[in-house]
């Protein structure tokens, strides 16, 4: 295999007409530098517009959103859209402590990874981008990224401060978490998911809930995260 | 798979011949391309992304070896794995030696053209390994047993009537009778049958749209969800990639991304945009214990600084497929392989041969709108050019266009004899042709067999010109000795 290797650079190198162990590594740079290239206006609204602006583009691609005061009022919203859908009043949670922590009332709750049993989870994200609406959700052992997929009903849970404009933004707040953390810059997993499931395979005829959620609901919390 | 590319004629007249797939051809034709337009235009700097998307690849490409180098460094710092392959057969065994020291029956698979360019499936399965599509598309496919029609949608040849009559051959512990032919039917049959194929999986499968130099990762856009229950629920994530889809950073993937499914679907963003970096880290209660990557050359590094190097900036969008006259009226399959359209007839020479694939630059009526539409902004129509510059040095094609091509190559350089015999042959089209038309012509029976020709009337183009009102300034330009 490692004959492939040398046999593929080798190739790479003849073809652009340049010889290994060149000094010189503008890619070493590149990444160091990790510039960021154009960014649409629409990515660069002021705070309070890009929650508004994220609301519009996910219900754009049929996301459901509610939005709360404090993340005391997570298991009412949650309640609310159980009720809504005629859902049974079980959810799977992130094993979270901003989750776990709550109380939940007349909703029976586990904490735990997605199953296929699971019927609705709700997670927490680590952001969302305005530009298209899109939720960021970060695999660790309090986020086990199953639940993003499994159920067919995903609540999200995302403080208004975490709403930012661009992708950009993000992969910023990540490489600055990994730097105070002494951690990979990447989880994982990340997800961007942006919408509900959905499939036009057959016949180019939209359908929602293909293999992941049908349903994707997001609720945005006004409070600051603590 | 064995190409069928040779016979690309036979091919496209049976598909002109194919009502389902017209049909679906004509849907394809009004959708995709206004999808498109309608997310261009929601972007006012979706032409500037084009260009840094573009340049992205370029400086990638440059520094390829670098690239991979970095890559390789990150992917296994997190605790994966890379395995270089030239060929398509190392690839599949490299798959195989990983399955079976996971012990594995059975394998989950998110689309990959990588897996279709080595024939995976075919493989596994001959090694006693089930191999499962999990993609709606591919699913139907796969139990069809036929080739993806297209790069992003594989299953858009087949009229709905055709995906239940599949199901209903296929899935035969159901109850023949049931009611299956509606969409939401056959999509909760399928979804049904795939979770439980997702859960008993022992190794997932994935292709994906970019390997990240600066973190390992590799990126996977679905709109499904099928390639997260793919990486997400077995023991062992093999990704399988081709060379070229290296990115510098997260922020040039970011680019790309903006500019990917705008062009593909006409989403400003598919659904699911997955970033995985290595396996499972401590604690997790959720991702796969191994973590691979099997990447591919089979015939790219010698694209590099080819003529055909501009190809490899590819992202597999499927946009100049769906803006190709000729890809419109035939669809996928008549190009004889897993690629088709303008990409397609571009690539596939590269990949197995002009011997094999040659008819394929041919299928294109050089309009330019693969090239305007692409997101990376590749000179398709160049380089379709290129292949039958190629063809005609190598003495190939009949002897008809290679006789009509060498005496108009040879008149053309002569440029007052040129016009003579043009002036001359007009002249005498102009009053050969019946009421104007021609009705048959020798050596164009192609044409004249479905519909008349129509007859030269007057001078040529140039005499005209000549005539005509003076101080037109391009009129001067061709006076002055401008040519064209």
């Amino acid at each position: 295999m490692s004959d492939a290797r040398a046999q593929i650079l080798d190739r790479i190198r003849g073809g652009l007409g340049r010889k290994a162990g060149d000094p010189t590594n503008p890619a070493i740079d590149r990444i160091q530098t990790h510039g960021k290239n154009l960014i649409p206006d629409r990515g660069k609204l002021p705070q309070d517009q890009q929650v508004a602006l994220f609301i519009r583009e996910a219900e754009r691609v049929a996301a459901t959103t509610a939005k709360i005061p404090h993340f005391d009022n997570v298991p009412t919203a949650v309640g609310d859209y159980l009720r809504r859908h005629n859902l049974p009043a079980e959810v799977k949670i992130a094993p979270t402590e901003r989750l776990t922590a709550l109380a939940w009332q007349a909703i029976t709750v586990a904490g735990g990874r997605g199953e296929a049993s699971d019927g609705v989870s709700v997670s927490l994200a680590f952001g969302g981008v305005a530009e298209t609406g899109t939720l960021v959700m970060a695999s660790s052992p309090e986020s086990p990224n199953t639940l993003n997929f499994l159920p067919m009903d995903h609540i999200v849970v995302i403080s208004a401060a975490d709403i930012v404009g661009d992708y950009e933004t993000v992969w910023d707040r990540f490489r600055e978490r990994a730097r105070r953390a002494g951690t990979e810059v990447m989880p994982r997993t990340v997800n961007l998911i942006t919408g509900p499931s959905r499939t036009a395979d057959i016949e180019q005829t939209l359908q929602l809930g293909a293999h992941g959620p049908q349903r994707l609901h997001i609720v945005i919390v006004d409070e600051p995260p603590a | 798979m064995q190409p069928t590319s040779p016979n690309f004629k036979a091919n496209a007249k049976a598909a002109l011949a194919d009502r389902p797939l017209q049909a679906a051809l004509g849907k394809l034709a009004q959708g995709f391309p206004m999808r498109r337009a309608e997310a261009a235009a929601r972007l006012p700097e979706f032409e500037r992304l084009r260009d840094q998307a573009r340049d992205i690849k370029d400086h990638v490409l440059e520094n390829l070896d670098r690239y991979l180098e970095l890559y390789e460094a990150k992917v296994v710092e997190q605790g994966g794995q890379v395995h270089w392959c030239e060929t398509a057969a190392d690839a599949r065994a490299a798959i195989l030696r990983i399955c079976r020291k996971a012990g594995a029956i059975s394998v989950t698979k998110s689309k990959s053209m990588i897996g279709e360019e080595i024939a995976i499936n075919d493989f596994l399965e001959q090694n006693g390994i089930e191999p499962v599509e999990t993609d709606l598309g591919e699913y139907i496919i796969q139990l069809r047993r036929e080739p993806p029609s297209h790069i992003i949608a594989p299953a858009i040849h087949l009229s709905l009537d055709q995906v239940a009559d599949t199901f209903l051959e296929k899935h035969t512990d159901l109850d023949p009778n049931r009611a299956i032919r509606e969409p939401r039917a056959l999509l909760e049959e399928a979804r049904t049958r795939l979770r439980g194929k997702f859960l008993g999986a022992d190794v997932g499968l994935t292709g994906a749209n970019m390997l990240i130099a600066e973190t390992g990762s590799n990126v996977l856009v679905t709109n499904e969800g099928n390639a997260d229950l793919t990486y997400g629920l077995p023991k062992v994530h093999i990704v399988i990639a081709s060379l070229e889809k290296i990115v510098p950073t997260l922020e040039d993937a970011t680019t790309i991304l903006r500019v990917l499914a705008r062009s593909a679907t006409g989403q400003d963003m598919s659904v699911y945009t997955t970033f995985c970096t290595g396996p499972k880290r401590p604690q997790d209660l959720d991702g796969p214990e191994e973590y691979h990557v099997v990447l591919l050359d089979n015939g790219r590094t010698k694209m590099i600084g080819s003529e055909f190097h501009e190809m490899l900036r590819c992202i597999r969008c499927g946009a100049c497929l769906n803006h190709c006259p000729i890809y419109k009226s035939v669809g996928g399959h008549a190009y004889g392989w897993v690629y088709s359209g303008p990409m397609g007839a571009v690539l596939i020479p590269n990949l197995i041969g002009m011997e094999t694939a040659g008819h394929l630059p041919n299928a294109s009526t050089l309009c330019g709108k693969c090239e305007s539409v692409c997101p990376m902004r590749i000179p398709l129509p160049r380089m379709l050019r290129r292949w039958r510059q190629r063809q005609f040095a190598a003495g190939r094609g009949g002897f008809v266009a290679k006789t009509a091509l060498g005496l108009w190559a040879g008149l053309v350089t002569r440029p007052k004899l040129y016009r003579f015999l043009m002036g001359l042959g007009v002249a005498a089209l102009g009053q050969l042709g019946s009421k104007g038309k021609f009705k048959w012509l020798p050596l164009a029976g192609g044409w004249t067999q479905v519909r008349d020709l129509a007859a030269p009337a007057g001078d040529t183009f140039v005499a005209q010109y000549h005539k005509g009102p003076r101080g037109d300034q391009s009129g001067d330009l061709i006076r002055k000795g401008w040519r064209p």
